[in-house]
């Protein structure tokens, strides 16, 4: 029952598009014009490549969101046994997130949370 | 007490007495023709219904009218109108543009969000799908969604679409985290992952107030990285309008466009949903203990009109937010997310297990 359900809402989303851009291209009108394929920098021409280079402060919040994505894919399984497990299984878990909370705070310390 | 008016009993009706007179497979197929054209008109009609709200919350907080001619007096038509509008609009790709991902991204976003619009509890029995791990799916397909951002972003090869999404990204994983914790917080409380076992155990009063001032951080905590999730508020960089034009999508025109558009409000709706279904109750009728003739009074209101009632009040909490609020800069945006959510969800995430552990939530 769950997987033809599941099944179905994917290929409902992928209907949708494929049913919408279908209207569009048969009521839409087309129209060549050599312009309309430059990308759009406040109509001028493009300078240079339009794939520029970006900070590397981003690189650096994306592994900071790994380790910690990770540790919350972790907890999932232990916040639903946490109240039966009782007081050992939260000591453990309290430990887990003070290593995590250390590293956040190595990394703040070392400034990767600063943006200059 | 006990009528929800549960919807379970008369799927498993119909399903029964489809499968007496065809064979399953048929059955199977036809109830999810239903489902997918069901999902379809509720997504569209939702659509509509946020962005005239939005547009006319936005008129009200800034002392305009908003629409008021398509349609009669209130501007009714003005979406639908716009709808088909944006469907005649010619659609253009980029000369440069990586055709395959360029066309791949609308996908992407679409899915995550119809993935997630379908695990949302409308009542007792009435969600479309049901699993033992519904928030986790829910988190799970909804950072599908960021990779459509990226992709549409990177593939349109122009330099606002790539600053926008590059933006979009960092923002939209790093509040991730704090809506993982939130949630967490909720899982942590119930005892469970199931939506409907969740919306369940608030029968006897809601997460937000059964988990004292803890759970009332946590919503707080939710509301704000659910906006920035949304790319919404004062979270909006990714399209900053005077910098950016419109961010990832810059290069997408037509109803190319109008997917990333629609995508968009359904994400408010989603998360203003899960807020309702963690915090608020779900299709929870409102109970005062104590007060027996008012809590059956609102026993007889169905859950959906109450999903849809707090859900609908939730929206408008985050337009609130949103048009109230000035935009961040990249770097506030992030400050406020490592430094301060995060630590503090974490917290919170340990104050309430504490709390649960020693039994000292209601």
């Amino acid at each position: 029952m769950f997987f033809t359900f599941i099944i179905v809402v994917i290929l409902t989303a992928v209907a949708l598009v494929v049913a919408a851009m279908t209207i569009a291209h048969l009521i839409a009108p087309r129209s060549f014009n050599p312009q309309k394929g430059e990308p759009y920098e406040c109509g001028i021409p493009t300078r240079g490549e339009s794939w520029v280079q970006f900070r590397v402060g981003y690189y650096l919040f994306a592994i900071l969101f790994l380790m910690f994505d990770i540790e919350t894919v972790f907890l999932f399984p232990w916040a639903v046994v946490a109240a039966s497990a009782g007081t050992y299984a939260l000591v453990s878990a309290a430990c887990f997130l003070g290593i995590l909370i250390l590293g956040l705070a190595y990394a703040w310390r070392k400034g990767a949370l600063e943006w200059n | 007490m006990e009528q929800y008016y549960d919807l379970t009993p008369l799927l498993n009706l119909i399903h029964t007495w489809l499968c007496g007179w065809m064979p399953e497979w048929l059955a199977l197929t036809l109830e999810g023709i239903v489902v997918g054209v069901f999902i379809l008109i509720m997504y569209a009609v939702l659509a509509i219904i946020l962005i005239y709200m939005e547009r006319k919350v936005c008129a009200a907080f800034q002392c305009r009218i908003g629409p008021n001619r398509v349609g009669g007096k209130g501007g009714l038509l003005q979406v639908p109108a716009d709808v088909i509008k944006i469907l005649t609009k010619e659609i253009i790709t980029l000369k440069n543009a990586d055709r395959f991902l360029y066309n791949l991204a609308p996908f992407l976003v679409i899915l995550a969000s119809i993935l997630t619009f379908s695990c949302l509890p409308w009542n007792k029995g009435g969600e479309i799908l049901h699993m033992n791990i519904g928030i986790f799916f829910v988190l799970a397909a909804s950072s599908i969604g960021v990779l459509g951002i990226l992709l549409a972003g990177w593939s349109s090869n122009s330099k606002y679409t790539l600053i926008g999404a590059v933006r979009s990204g960092a923002m939209i994983i790093s509040y991730e985290l704090s809506i993982g914790i939130c949630v967490l917080t909720m899982v942590v409380l119930s005892g469970t992952m199931d939506i409907q076992a969740i919306v369940a155990n608030q029968a006897d009063g809601w997460n937000l107030f059964k988990g004292h001032i803890i759970a009332i951080a946590a919503f707080i905590i939710y509301l704000i990285a659910g906006n920035a999730e949304a790319n919404r508020g004062p979270f909006d960089l990714a399209e900053a309008e005077q910098e950016l034009t419109a961010g990832y999508h810059t290069e997408y025109s037509g109803m190319h466009f109008g997917f990333f558009y629609l995508a968009e409000y359904l994400n408010l709706f989603i998360t203003a949903g899960i807020a309702t279904t963690l915090f608020l109750g779900g299709w929870m009728p409102l109970h005062i203990s104590g007060l027996d003739g008012f809590n059956q009074v609102m026993d007889f209101i169905p859950g959906v009109v109450w999903f849809v009632g707090k859900t609908f009040a939730v929206v408008f909490l985050l337009m609130w937010i949103r048009w109230t609020f000035p935009r961040l800069r990249i770097d506030q945006v992030l400050t406020l997310e490592w430094k301060y959510l995060m630590p503090v969800s974490l917290v919170v995430l340990l104050l309430m297990t504490v709390c649960k552990v020693f039994g000292l939530v209601f």
